[in-house]
């Protein structure tokens, strides 16, 4: 980092030395700058405005109703509910990828050998879309082919995605989690490579015990990576995963678990809900909001780190 | 110790195993035909019948109109994944090279400005961003699949820490010798991020090709479909017809990631690079 004064101008990343033009710097930003106001800023904004108006439905004019938007989402006990399984979901999915991530990574970092062969195994089903993931999700768990659905079978459980709740909602933890660990593997196994030697040798004399040293000293080290890897598959489980529950629930949402994201989409495209869409935009829109000037505090104290 | 080596290859074998088992399954699958993989399930074993499935799913026009072949939705993926991957990196290179190093006004106005798009992604306010683009008539165009996607700051981001780390030295002489603002880019920095470049372009390609939702709302005309888009048509048809075409719905998900995956395969390096060094 150049220069960690931490005044206003160091933050928007200033030379010591720089141009100074009346209208160049306009130039270059201008383009960034107008597609920013009109697909960003425009339609946060009226995001925020029509949460606040309700639509008429025939396309008549729209009333304001204050609140009332808010206070209908947040009364609806489907909308808890569908809160309720964005959580549990968020929740699951994150661990499971975050774990199972570090697990490879820790084995990748430790075998010398083949590392590079794992590497490149491990880290291509990034690439793979989530709606993708989802349509091989789905054929793994189809009543007829599906092979973990004859597994199952074995053990005595009748899984029926796309009827039952709950089977459903494992079906998409497990494809979720699936399409998330290659991310994780690759950031964690550049931090762990990122651990200077002398640390792991002094640590290899302190600690004999591989699992205690991980615990006291590894982990502390990766704490960084791990708290930007968090953020990141919050954000993933929130947003990203909209392709495969989309596939997965085949257009039959209603007894079918979905994610806050999904419900905006249903009630605004398909419900033709308005206001009640914007509302539960801007409610999402606060709580990303709110995770990400976390983030940002957080990379910024790391800054000063370095 | 030689034991725990063993487990830990062991770990690892098993992690390969779960990442790619499945899309292994998936394409050898594809490659058998519809009734076969009806009764007898997915498969781990050639089927024989790649060239005919294949052929069929790119060329045969399919869809509610009978106008877009399998083709057509991977020259479509293919536009939105370069289109954006290329956008992103021009927008963003110039917006870092006024933020970084232009001394003017309202510099840090300008960086809250780019930068308060980080904080929202696009699913937020689908519905208010489709209503632009209706105002504005770019729905069903390639204009408005790939444009409203470029509205963030990652590649900003990335290429303005980048632009830090150039050193400073460069822009002093630079200056002795009497390159203006252009020059300097162009002959410079330009250069410079070749490799930060490519990370990006890798990053943003599969990043564009990968998108699901907006493509979604934007297009209804199937002719403007990408093959990512296009899944949820193939699992509609699929669902609807007595022996479901396993084997078409397979090989089209297969070409869906083809692309991407080799990208990332070929260009391991930069990819990881770029996903890493410029995240943080």
């Amino acid at each position: 980092m150049t220069g960690s004064s931490g005044d206003r101008r160091d933050k928007a990343g200033a030379k010591r030395v720089q141009f100074s033009s009346p209208f160049l710097p306009y130039l270059f930003l201008a383009p960034q700058l107008a597609i920013i106001f009109i697909f960003f800023y425009w339609p946060s904004a009226q995001a925020i405005q029509s949460s606040f108006y309700l639509e008429d439905p025939f396309g008549f004019g729209s009333t304001f109703v204050g609140m009332s938007n808010y206070a209908d989402v947040l009364r609806s006990n489907e909308y808890l509910g569908i809160a309720r399984f964005t959580a549990i979901f968020t929740v699951l999915v994150t661990f499971f990828a975050l774990s199972i991530g570090l697990l490879l990574a820790v084995k990748a970092d430790g075998v010398i050998r083949g590392n590079s062969g794992y590497k490149t195994l491990l880290i291509w089903v990034y690439a793979i879309a989530p709606p993708v993931a989802g349509l091989i999700g789905m054929m793994f768990f189809d009543q007829h082919i599906g092979p973990i659905v004859k597994l199952a079978a074995w053990f005595g459980l009748d899984i029926k995605v796309g009827l039952d709740y709950f089977d459903t909602a494992f079906a998409m933890i497990v494809v979720s989690v699936w399409k998330q660990i290659p991310y994780n593997f690759i950031f964690f196994l550049s931090g762990l490579q990122g651990i200077p030697v002398s640390v792991r040798e002094a640590a290899a004399l302190d600690c004999r015990s591989g699992t205690r040293r991980f615990w006291t000293v590894v982990l502390p080290l990766l704490a960084p990576t791990a708290f930007f890897l968090l953020i990141i598959n919050v954000t993933y489980a929130l947003f990203d995963t909209f392709g495969v529950i989309d596939v997965m629930v085949k257009d039959k949402a209603a007894n079918n678990p979905i994610t806050l994201v999904y419900k905006v989409y249903m009630d605004g495209f398909r419900g033709n809900d308005l206001g009640g869409s914007s509302a539960q935009s801007v409610i999402l829109m606060v709580v990303v909001f709110v995770l990400t000037i976390f983030q940002f505090r957080f990379i910024e104290r790391r800054v000063h780190y370095n | 110790m030689h034991r725990t080596k063993i487990l830990d290859h062991v770990i690892l074998l098993i992690g390969v195993f779960i990442m790619v088992a499945p899309v292994v399954v998936a394409f050898m699958t594809s490659t058998h035909e519809a009734a076969d993989i009806h009764s007898n399930g997915l498969s781990l074993t050639w089927g024989g019948h790649f060239a005919e499935t294949y052929e069929t799913v790119l060329t045969r026009a399919g869809g509610f109109t009978g106008k877009i072949t399998g083709f057509n939705m991977m020259l479509n993926s293919m536009i939105l994944g370069l289109g954006f991957a290329a956008g992103k990196i021009v927008l963003s290179m110039l917006a870092a090279y006024a933020i970084v190093y232009f001394r003017f006004p309202l510099a840090t106005v300008a960086f809250w400005i780019i930068f308060t798009t980080l904080l929202l992604p696009l699913e937020v306010r689908i519905l208010p961003s489709y209503e632009v683009m209706n105002a504005l008539k770019l729905t069903n165009t390639y204009t408005g699949l790939i444009v409203p996607l470029l509205a963030s700051a990652t590649g900003t981001f990335y290429f303005r820490q980048f632009f830090k780390s150039v050193p400073d030295e460069l822009l002093e002489a630079a200056r002795i010798d009497g390159a203006g603002p252009f020059k300097f880019f162009i002959d410079v920095l330009v250069p410079l991020s070749r490799t930060m470049m490519a990370a990006i372009f890798i990053i943003m390609f599969v990043y564009g090709w990968n998108q699901y939702l907006w493509p979604t709302l934007m297009t209804t005309d199937e002719g403007f479909f990408t093959l990512v888009r296009g899944i949820k048509q193939i699992l509609l048809v699929w669902v609807g017809s007595n022996i479901p075409d396993y084997n078409e719905a397979f090989a089209l998900a297969i070409l869906a990631m083809l692309p991407p995956v080799m990208i990332v395969v070929i260009f391991q390096r930069w990819f990881i690079k770029g996903l890493t060094e410029s995240d943080k």
